[in-house]
């Protein structure tokens, strides 16, 4: 496995872990989705987890986002374990599935409303934050418009706007742009750009160039083990490439470890 | 109190639907209206509004397994249920969630029905009243139903779940015909099953029988707390993956 230690740490990430993955494993049946994953991120860090269908990312998002149990291994996320501590850590954390997955039939605001709620802000609160949020994500003028209304475009910035309006020190974005047209994409990647160094975003995504304008750190996952881990200039460097592409179809393709 | 948010989304979501009103009211009231008119025009007693009208309630209540089976089901598919299982919610907030809204739901249905049976004949009294309360704990069974269709099923699954389940609460409740008529192993197999029960509790109470009830409403509330187990059992197993 390729694995740069040295961390060059950029603007606004800590020297701190936020997550450290130890030994995380997920069988179903025969098949090993995950295989003893290792892996620490640091607070502030964007990370992006790259693979093939079926590598094994979302598999290792539904663990860290307690909703899968491991077979064996643990993961701590801000010193809280995902298998003895999930409450704790279910209060620290929020997600953004790979569907937008929002309430059909209620309008912007309610949903925003909703999740604040969920998360414990009265009502009070719960609307003071839904109108940051909307005001933040360009979100205002649909306040009232019901969720199914919307583009997808506008869809997945509801989708990681109900995921931030709980203050979550860590964000799990899968495939965050997913469907979204040249624009969308690029407006949503501002978005997520403008967090950078305020919360802890891992993301999963196919699209390279999403995780190369984006992440500090990249893990390339295949089979269920991390193949490979460092920034994308480490990558390229370590693999003998010169684009991120190249680099992920050396190491989705080889047998062994490098 | 996070269930309570939870429960009021899903208000939402059924009430802003126009299907919940069309098939949740609409056609039950079509129906007690089109067999009240059937029944004036044939030689015997069949269809008379003193036995229709719990027999409709009933079967509108099918229509609330639907409605729930439908949210869940959607939910799931829309992965709205992962991005709730990563949340502080517990098991017991969705279930109590899911099913709370879906009971006033089931009243206002009940209620209808019956205002539109006075205005068919049937005779004001506080039997209706006593009917619709032994309705109200038969709608816990339909809404079981529906949790553990949606816990189950996706939404386009329930949709065919539930024509088979309609027909089913329909053929085997004995609303449109005495069970008996279609031999015995019929009838056996209707009164093993909880909706032909649903149906004589609720006749039973219009009818100011009270003592009758009883034993038939024991099969539903049987039944009920089994499917309700299962559903959230199923639907715990499903939360932790």
């Amino acid at each position: 496995m390729i694995n740069i230690e040295k961390i060059p740490l950029s603007r606004g990430v800590i020297n701190i872990n936020a997550i450290e993955i130890n030994g995380l494993t997920k069988n179903f049946k025969t098949r090993k989705a995950v295989d003893n994953l290792v892996l620490s991120i640091k607070k502030g860090e964007i990370f992006a987890l790259l693979g093939q269908n079926g590598a094994g990312k979302t598999t290792i998002i539904k663990m860290l986002t307690c909703l899968l149990t491991p077979s064996s291994g643990d993961a701590l996320l801000l010193g809280d374990s995902i298998i003895t501590n999930t409450e704790a850590v279910k209060q620290k954390i929020n997600v953004s599935p790979q569907e937008t997955a929002v309430a059909p039939n209620l309008t912007v605001k309610e949903n925003l409303e909703l999740i604040a709620s969920i998360y414990g802000n009265d009502k009070h609160i719960a609307r003071a934050k839904a109108d940051k949020m909307m005001a933040s994500f360009g979100l205002a003028e649909r306040a009232k418009d019901r969720a199914k209304s919307l583009s997808g475009g506008m869809q997945r910035r509801l989708s990681i706007a109900m995921a931030l309006i709980s203050n979550p020190e860590i964000i799990f974005l899968d495939e965050p742009t997913l469907g979204l047209d040249v624009r969308a994409r690029r407006e949503l990647w501002n978005t997520l750009s403008a967090l950078k160094g305020k919360i802890t975003i891992i993301l999963t995504t196919h699209y390279l160039e999403e995780a190369e304008a984006l992440s500090d750190r990249i893990g390339i996952i295949h089979d269920g083990r991390l193949k490979a881990l460092g920034t994308v200039e480490q990558l390229k460097t370590a693999v003998g490439k010169t684009t991120l592409e190249d680099v992920f179809l050396k190491l989705t393709e080889s047998e062994g470890s490098l | 109190m996070r269930f309570f948010s939870f429960a009021s989304r899903n208000s939402k979501e059924l009430l802003r639907d126009p299907l919940t009103l069309l098939f949740g009211i609409g056609l039950p009231l079509t129906i007690l209206l089109m067999f009240s008119l059937m029944q004036k025009n044939l030689p015997f007693d069949l269809y008379n509004i003193e036995n229709l009208t719990p027999g409709v309630a009933v079967f509108s209540f099918s229509f609330i397994s639907l409605f729930s089976g439908m949210l869940i089901g959607r939910d799931r598919s829309s992965s709205f249920l992962i991005r709730l299982f990563a949340s502080p919610l517990s098991a017991s907030d969705y279930i109590i969630g899911y099913a709370f809204p879906l009971l006033p739901a089931a009243i206002l249905q009940s209620a209808v029905c019956f205002f539109a049976a006075f205005f068919l004949g049937l005779p004001f009294s506080i039997n209706a009243l006593a009917a619709i309360i032994v309705l109200i704990l038969i709608a816990m069974l339909y809404i079981g139903f529906g949790l553990l269709f949606g816990t189950l099923f996706t939404d386009k699954q329930v949709g065919g779940i539930f024509a088979i389940f309609v027909n089913a609460t329909a053929w085997l409740s004995g609303t449109w015909f005495d069970l008996g008529m279609m031999g015995g192993a019929f009838k056996a197999i209707g009164y093993a099953l909880p909706f032909a029960h649903a149906v004589d509790a609720t006749r039973a109470a219009l009818a100011g029988n009270i003592s009758s009830v009883f034993p038939h409403l024991l099969w539903c509330i049987g039944y009920g707390a089994a499917i309700f187990y299962l559903a959230v059992w199923i639907f715990r197993k499903k939360m932790k993956g």
